[in-house]
Formats: structure tokens, C-alpha cells, sequence
């Protein structure tokens, strides 16, 4: 548990106006000095979050919870799952890299809300709180974004919550908490020549042009050269000076990836998502609190299940675990959670049948997590399946659990009320009286 | 030498007071008084001695007259007809041919719509077919201009079906069905003020206007009745009053909103006609007559009570003919005045002394980029169930539901539409925005692939001629010969192919304060 009291109480709807809830995501907000100043916890372990998000629900069977001996039916042409560096955790044979990073990571095995829908199995996931009632909660990204952005003195140009590449979709990662707390996505692919993030990168454009053109636009702004007084001009200006220290001045390079080195790019995988991993090792390092990879890898296996293992994970393979050991090497793991989850795993029993020819439903009832860095253990395995993985056997851990325990690693006061715009109140992780199901923080890997 | 300072502090001042006029964006035409609007701002003005600024130009005129009226810019067409046009009285036709056009019922449900807070999904969860049926109702009634009392007393006392009876939404737009959150949304809709800020008696007192509504669901998906559910049988009475103090004595059977919606429309009602024509100044005029336009108290007064109370006299003897008073106020001089002060002093913005800059509404920049480069633009709602079908060339201030929307509608501040009130739509440019503007592929590539720039290269001798035709189409003016100038240059010295120089020309204007701003 954290032992910050923060100074949040509910704004009124016009402090929450002028603090600019309502307006656009909080980059370089004018504002952002009205917000309320949010206390840093002075003992926090973990200072960023890399979500890497599993979209779709990845077979929780076919990754980190192999069921060898449940036969054919149930892990089709996957039957010798492999040895890890740490004695008695076996994972899938498709992940022999990430099997030698084993004592960095401990795998959940018995996540369970039993939701298996995309939509709010994803909200349920993300936010801890089941879906169905009236207020729609801000997701982990948003929640940290707003406890470890603007508010608590983070300075970046860089927004404090970063979606690589494409937002989730069907998901208001913000809630209640309004658009300045959802993620800047930054589109592009960080595998193509040069990393078209969206307004920072003008593929095609050289910063020579981008200069002239600068020049051009100054010229040609006849109006705001005849008002030169105008205060909303003069901070149009401002904004205009800022956009271009990301278009032209450093702040933008942390996502030129020619700056790494060779080799260090082919060990994250020229895909994108190797590259995302990279990506969100650079971002860490300037200080940007969260980022979601959101690795649409067509995980959504409905069909032919095990031809999409074999050909995705050995990329999530060589991304996620070069991804571990670059953290580790720099000293960043420590204060860096790696969390990888997806909204449900799968159905363990395979469905044979025509159309699916070898596919596996969704299954809320259990599925797997991994976490790792940012003062979670390595080398664990908490909670388990049953003999087919198809309930919790040991150990239910529901998403609230998780959540909860990340925000104690990053010193987020689970107690504090969030800002609702009506002043509702509204706490970062519900009260037991609530309702929301839980079986207690993760203290076998904290 | 301070003294010689302030000489010359005091010459500057008498010269920039004395400037000549800038054509490009003032008319030398003198300021007269003729309608009464501009007697009393005028008069104001003197007395508070303010020198207004000029009357603005034609082309000023007639790029604002678009934006302001119909949240749409004009053509390069209806700009070389307007600025050839020899009639002296252009500007009040160009006004009633604007007041007509369907784009008018378009903008104006708009901004109704958020005020009324039309959104299918949360927190306001009207859901799709009742959002669509409650914007519906709201731009026929602009349309056909239906008398501003009859509007707002259908609203009020609706009962029915939320898909078939639209204004029954009214009571279901709302996060809290309490009857004082019913009280406080009537309030601030309808008389402009900020009810949790009275004494808790008389917020008390008007919400026993909305203790009987009752809200029942049907064998169909979604569809919810509102209707008028009378206190059981000997259930005590709450005491209901009026907001000005006056108790209201309610017969038992008789729907008590039209007790209060009867009340709210006479014509001696001190809020009713008062918020209506200070939203329509507002909304015009960039700020309220009295500010902000929804926080209508005793300790905010307004900075001219005389232009007040004529405006309100004006829509009550109409009879509530909320376009007469749009007319009125885009006839008058004041509102045609330039966007450039002839004064420093802090009361002149108060005061309307000239016309203040506001950046485009998200939704009026979105059509107007897409308008500008000939391209169209996505929208989906997040949640598609029911799925919405939103036809390619759907604009932006046409949108029927705040939950259909758009990563550039949500990054240029559209308003959430959660609670109804005016400073939800933020129109402040960041920088985020700046980034979008100036340097992402979404714009680049509407500028790049745009058909509108095509068909002008082919179509213009290329030169001075395709510069003046993007000029028209883009700042709806011809370019200065500075600005000429300027343009062949940049054309020689940046060694690019000529498409890329009409790309980045067509960046530079649509990046330029005159694009991105109402003035």
C-alpha cells in the first residue's frame, strides 16, 4: 500500500471545465498549471507501465498455461510444452526465448470473470469493475495518466499515455474521466523506414521543407500579422512553437529508431510489434508513464487455431523478451511493470469441426496473465487451472486484483477518489462494499 | 526623458487611432447608428469613450456571415459573386438567403443538440434511435422556425414514447432523474441559470414541478415512456413554488410541468426571453451580453441592460420568432464590425467594439477542411449496436448523435454533451492541434489528394490565376499583391515541383489564423 494521501477531491463542473477535462488529450494543455498537483508517492517501485495488450483473447493453453496431458482434443499438435530457466515452470514450445527469461516474469494462471465478450470482457480487464451500470470507469492507462501525468509534474512534450499504433476501438479508455485522458495513438509503423507517427513524422516531408514551409505559413498569416496583440493568437503561437520542438526539435527522436543500433533492432524483430516493444523502451526512458502496445495479432483464433500460433508467437516471442532483457540490461526492469494480458483466454477443448477446423471460442472462466519488473517478482506462478484449464483450481485472481496491486507499485493511493465530472463519488479501486469481486492483492509476487 | 516618452507614447496612440483602414480586412464605409442595436452599443461605447473598430470588408463580411449563420464557408463561387456584387444592400440579402438555407437548421440543431444534450451512449444513454428521433424533432424545428415558447413547452411537458414522441428525451437526456437534477437542467436550459447555486428552499420548491414523472419501459428494445404518474392518493403535497418566490398551487390530475412550463413562457417571465436572445447575442457576438451566456445571476449584470431588454422586447412582440432576432442582430453594424481594435482599452471586448476571434467550432473546421480539399471524412460511434450506417459525405455539423464522432472531432474539443452546459465545447487551440494541423498525414493527405486542388490546376492558367483561385477557395478573398508576391517567390526559390508548391500553399492558408479563426 502506498501511504500518499492525495490532494484529489472531486472538482466542481467548472474547475473540471477549466482544467480542461472536457477538452482535447492533455498535450501541452495552456491550462495545465490549473490542474490539480498531484503528490508523487515517495516510495513508488514502479514509475511506467507497458501494457501489452493481447487483442482478441490469446489461448491461454497454447502460451503459458499448457495442458500437455489433456490429449489431442485439447492442445492439438502442441504436446511438449519446454523448460524454463526456472525449474518447474514449463510454457509453450513456440516460446523458447521468452523460456529463458522465466525468472524476470511470474505468470498468472488463474485470471477469471467469467465475461466472453470482446467489448466487456475488455472494459472488465482494464478497469476492474464489471460493465452494465451507468458510469463508465477510465482504464489503468487513463487512471495512471491522470496520477502520473500533467497533474503530478510530469513535463514531457510527449503525451503520458501512448497507444502504439492504433487505438483499441470500442473502448472509451478515458471513462468518465473525459478525452484529455485518453492515449495519443501514435498510427505509423515503427517498422517501416522511418515511423510515421501521426503529426510528429510527415513522411515524405524533409525538415528542410518543414522549415521553408514554416517560414511560408509565417509569411502568408496576414490577419496574425495585423493583430499582433491578440491574446488567443499569441498563445495560438505558443502552441505553434511547441508542435514544431516535436515536428523538428529533439522531443520528437525518441521515435526515430534509426537511432538504435542494428543488431539491437533485429533482436526486437523487424515487425511491428518488435519494433513497438523498442519503441516503448525509448518512451520509458524519457519518462512517459504508460503505454499500450496494442498488438492486434489476430488473436481471435475462432479458427484454425494452431496455424496463427505457429506463425504469431514466435514474433511475440522475440519482441517480449527482448524487450525483458534490454530492461534488465539497462537497469530499467526494476522500476518498469511489463504486463501482458489479453480480455479472456480460450476454449481448451478444440473445435475440430468444420468451419473452425481446429479453432478455439472465447472463455472468461480462466486465462493467463504475465507480469514482470516494477517490483513484481520473477520466476512465480500464482493460482492454477484445472487439469483441462478450464476453471480456477487454485487461487482465482480477478482483474481488480491485479490493477489494484500494479497501483500499489506505482504509489497510486487505491483509496483516492477519482474526479468525476458530477462529483460522484467514484474510487480508484472500489470500496469491498461495492460488490466487485476480489480475492486480494497478488502478495506472492510483490 | 519620461516625459518625451510619453509623447511619443501619446503621438503612436493618436496615429494608430487615426490609421487608414486596411482593405483586406476593413471597409471605409462610416458608422451610423440607424438600427437600435447599434444606437446602444454605439452610445455605450461613447460614453465609455471607446472608439469602435471599423466595419469590416466585404470579404470579412461575407466569410463570417457563412461561418456564423450556417457553420459553413462559402464557395469559391459564392465568393466572387458576393465580392462583384454591386447592390448596396448585398449584405442584408446575402443575410436572408443564408437564414434560409438548410445548412442554418443544420448548425442551429447542433447547437441545440448540446445544449439538450443529444447522445445515445453514456452517461446521457438515450440510445441510437431515440438520439436520432430527438435530433430529429430539434432541426425540423429550426426549420420551420418554430415559435421559441411552443419549443420549449413541447419540451417540457412531453409524454410518450422516446422514439416516436422526440421530446420526451428531454426528461431522459439527463444523468439523474431526481426531480432537483430535473429542476437544474430545466434551469439552465431554459432561463440560463446555474440552480445549484440558489438557496437549497427554492431549488427544493421548482423541483416539485418534477416529482411526477414517471419513466416505464415496453415490450420493445429500449423504447421508455415518460409520462405524467399523479401522487398516489393522500400522499402529502410537497410545497411548490415558482423560481421568483411565488407559490404554485397544483390541482391534483393536472400535469404540474405545464403548470410550470406555463409559467416559464409568459411573456412577463424575467428569464425566459432574457437567455434565449443572450445565447443568440452570444452565439453571434462571441460572449453574452451578460457572461457567461449560462450563468444568468443578480451579481453577474450585464454590460449593456438597455441592448438587453430591447433584444427581449424584440423576441416577445415577434412572438417568439427566434430568426427575427438573428436578423436583427446580423443587420446591425456592431456585429459587422472588424476583428481589429481601434482601441487598447480592457472594456472594449465587454462593450462589443469590435468582433472577437474564435477558432472554428471542431465540427465547422472538420467540414471546412474537408470542404476546402473536396474529401470526406469517417465517422462511426464507438458502440455499434444498433449499427450505424453514416454515409460518406455525412458533415460534421449535421451529425444527429455526440456519440458519433471522430479522432479529429474529439481532439478539437467537440463537447461531450453531458451536461448541457456552453463551456463544455472548448475552442481553445493547443498544441496537439497545432501538431494535427500542421504536420499529420490525415491533413496532408486531404491536401495531396485533393480533387478540388486538382480541378483548379487544370482548370486555371496556372500563375497569379490558380494562386487567386485558391485564395477565394480557401480564405473565400483574393490574395494581396504582397501576398503575391510572396507566393511566386516561394514557388522559385523552394526548388519544388509546382504540385508541391500549391500543396504547400494550400497548407499555409489552411494553417493560417484567417482559415483557422472566425474574425
Amino acid at each position: 500500500m502506498s501511504h500518499t494521501n492525495l490532494p484529489l477531491v472531486p472538482l466542481n463542473r467548472r474547475e473540471a471545465l477549466r482544467c480542461g477535462l472536457y477538452s482535447a488529450f492533455g498535450l501541452l494543455l495552456g491550462n495545465r498549471a490549473a490542474a490539480p498537483l498531484l503528490a508523487a508517492a515517495p516510495n513508488a517501485k514502479a514509475k511506467s507501465v507497458i501494457q501489452i495488450w493481447m487483442w482478441g483473447g490469446p489461448s491461454h493453453l497454447d502460451t503459458f498455461d499448457p495442458k500437455p496431458d489433456a490429449g489431442n482434443d485439447y492442445c492439438g499438435p502442441l504436446k511438449t510444452p519446454i523448460a524454463t530457466n526456472v525449474s518447474g515452470i514449463r510454457i509453450s514450445e513456440l516460446l523458447p526465448l521468452l523460456a529463458q527469461q522465466a525468472d524476470k516474469y511470474s505468470l498468472i494462471r488463474s485470471m477469471t470473470h467469467g465475461v466472453n465478450s470482446h467489448e466487456t470482457a475488455s472494459y472488465t480487464v482494464q478497469t476492474g469493475r464489471m460493465s452494465g451500470g451507468r458510469e463508465v470507469y477510465p482504464s489503468v492507462g487513463a487512471v495512471v495518466s491522470l496520477f502520473k501525468g500533467y497533474n503530478a509534474g510530469y513535463k514531457g512534450l510527449i503525451p503520458p499515455y501512448i497507444v502504439l499504433t492504433q487505438p483499441q476501438g470500442r473502448f472509451d479508455e478515458a471513462g468518465f474521466l473525459g478525452s484529455r485522458y485518453k492515449p495519443f495513438a501514435t498510427g505509423g509503423d515503427p517498422a517501416q523506414a522511418r515511423f510515421a507517427v501521426e503529426g510528429v513524422v510527415a513522411p515524405g516531408i524533409t525538415d528542410q521543407r518543414q522549415q521553408d514551409r514554416r517560414e511560408y505559413l509565417h509569411k502568408l498569416n496576414t490577419l496574425a500579422n495585423t493583430l499582433p496583440g491578440d491574446p488567443q493568437l499569441a498563445s495560438a503561437k505558443e502552441a505553434e512553437q511547441q508542435a514544431y520542438e516535436l515536428i523538428l526539435g529533439d522531443a520528437g527522436k525518441v521515435f526515430d529508431l534509426a537511432q538504435e543500433k542494428d543488431e539491437l533492432r533485429d533482436l526486437y524483430g523487424r515487425n511491428t510489434f518488435g519494433q513497438s516493444c523498442l519503441v516503448a523502451r525509448r518512451l520509458v526512458e524519457r519518462g512517459v508513464p504508460y503505454i499500450t502496445i496494442n498488438y492486434n495479432g489476430g488473436w481471435d483464433t475462432h479458427k484454425l487455431n494452431f496455424q496463427t500460433m505457429r506463425r504469431k508467437l514466435p514474433e511475440m516471442d522475440k519482441g517480449m523478451s527482448a524487450l525483458l532483457a534490454d530492461l534488465a540490461q539497462r537497469g530499467m526492469l526494476d522500476s518498469t511493470i511489463v504486463w501482458w494480458n489479453g480480455e479472456f483466454g480460450r476454449t481448451p477443448k478444440v473445435q475440430w469441426e468444420a468451419p473452425w477446423n481446429g479453432g478455439r471460442g472465447h472463455h472468461g472462466q480462466v486465462f493467463s496473465a504475465l507480469v514482470a519488473g516494477g517490483g513484481f517478482q520473477g520466476g512465480h506462478v500464482v493460482g492454477a487451472s484445472d487439469a483441462r484449464g478450464e476453471e480456477v483450481k487454485d487461487r482465482p485472481v480477478y482483474p481488480v486484483d491485479l490493477i489494484g496491486t500494479m497501483y500499489d507499485l506505482l504509489g497510486i493511493d487505491t483509496d483516492a477518489k477519482l474526479p468525476h465530472p458530477l462529483g460522484l463519488p467514484a474510487r480508484v479501486i472500489p470500496a469491498p462494499a461495492d460488490g466487485v469481486k476480489s480475492a486480494g492483492r497478488l502478495k506472492e509476487i510483490t | 526623458m519620461r516625459l518625451s516618452l510619453f509623447a511619443i507614447f501619446l503621438a503612436v496612440t493618436a496615429a494608430g487611432a487615426e490609421r487608414a483602414f486596411n482593405p483586406t480586412f476593413e471597409s471605409p464605409a462610416p458608422l451610423s447608428a440607424q438600427s437600435p442595436i447599434d444606437a446602444l452599443v454605439f452610445d455605450r461605447l461613447k460614453r465609455l469613450d471607446i472608439q469602435p473598430a471599423f466595419l469590416s470588408s466585404d470579404a470579412v463580411f461575407l466569410r463570417r456571415a457563412y461561418l456564423d449563420v450556417i457553420g459553413t464557408l462559402p464557395t469559391a463561387q459564392e465568393a466572387l459573386q458576393f465580392l462583384a456584387d454591386r447592390d448596396p444592400a448585398k449584405r442584408a440579402a446575402l443575410i436572408d438567403r443564408l437564414l434560409e438555407r438548410p445548412e442554418f437548421a443544420d448548425y442551429w440543431a447542433m447547437k441545440w443538440s448540446d445544449l439538450l444534450r443529444v447522445k445515445a451512449e453514456f452517461p446521457i444513454n438515450l440510445w441510437p434511435n431515440a438520439a436520432q428521433a430527438y435530433h430529429h424533432w430539434i432541426r425540423a424545428a429550426i426549420r420551420e422556425n418554430q415559435p421559441y415558447d411552443r419549443f420549449a413547452r413541447e419540451l417540457l411537458t412531453a409524454s410518450g414514447s422516446n422514439f416516436r414522441d422526440a421530446p420526451v428525451n428531454f426528461y431522459r437526456a439527463m444523468q439523474s432523474k431526481e426531480p432537483a437534477a430535473i429542476a437544474q437542467t430545466v434551469a439552465l436550459t431554459f432561463m440560463g441559470t446555474r440552480a445549484e447555486n440558489w438557496p437549497p428552499e427554492r431549488l427544493a420548491a421548482m423541483a416539485g414541478f418534477f416529482s411526477q414523472i414517471g419513466y416505464k419501459e415496453t415490450g420493445e428494445w429500449k423504447e421508455e415512456i415518460v409520462y405524467f404518474k399523479p401522487r398516489p392518493a393522500g400522499a402529502p403535497a410537497a410545497a411548490v413554488a415558482f423560481p421568483d418566490g411565488t407559490p404554485a398551487r397544483l390541482a391534483p390530475g393536472r400535469d404540474p410541468r405545464e403548470v410550470f412550463a406555463d409559467w416559464l413562457i409568459a411573456p412577463k417571465n424575467p428569464w425566459f426571453a432574457r437567455n434565449a436572445v443572450n445565447r443568440v447575442w452570444s452565439w453571434l457576438l462571441g460572449r453574452g451580453i451578460i457572461h457567461e451566456p449560462d450563468d444568468i445571476r443578480p451579481d453577474n449584470p450585464p454590460s449593456n441592460p438597455e441592448l438587453l431588454a430591447y433584444l427581449e422586447q424584440e423576441l416577445v412582440a415577434s412572438h417568439y420568432n427566434l430568426k427575427s432576432i438573428y436578423r436583427l442582430i446580423l443587420n446591425s453594424q456592431t456585429w459587422q464590425l472588424s476583428s481589429i481594435p481601434r482601441t487598447t482599452r480592457a472594456e472594449a471586448a465587454a462593450n462589443f467594439a469590435y468582433y472577437p476571434l474564435r477558432r472554428l467550432d471542431a465540427e465547422v473546421l472538420a467540414d471546412a477542411i474537408c470542404e476546402t480539399t473536396g474529401t470526406t471524412e469517417t465517422y462511426t460511434s464507438a458502440i455499434p449496436e444498433p449499427f450505424t450506417f453514416i454515409p460518406e459525405d455525412q458533415r460534421a455539423i449535421s451529425l444527429p448523435d455526440g456519440s458519433i464522432t471522430s479522432a479529429f472531432l474529439e481532439l478539437f474539443g467537440r463537447p461531450p454533451r453531458d451536461t448541457g452546459l456552453e463551456a463544455e465545447r472548448n475552442n481553445h487551440l493547443t498544441a496537439a492541434q497545432q501538431l494535427h494541423l500542421l504536420n499529420a498525414s490525415h491533413v496532408e493527405r486531404k491536401i495531396e489528394q485533393s480533387p478540388a486542388l486538382q480541378y483548379l490546376i487544370r482548370s486555371s492558367k496556372g500563375g497569379p490565376q490558380l494562386v487567386t483561385g485558391l485564395y477565394l477557395m480557401i480564405l473565400s478573398r483574393p490574395p494581396t499583391s504582397e501576398e503575391l508576391q510572396a507566393v511566386m517567390a516561394y514557388g522559385q526559390d523552394a526548388k519544388l515541383k509546382p504540385r508541391e508548391a500549391v500543396n504547400d500553399l494550400a497548407w499555409a492558408l489552411m494553417n493560417s489564423a484567417e482559415f483557422l479563426f472566425r474574425h
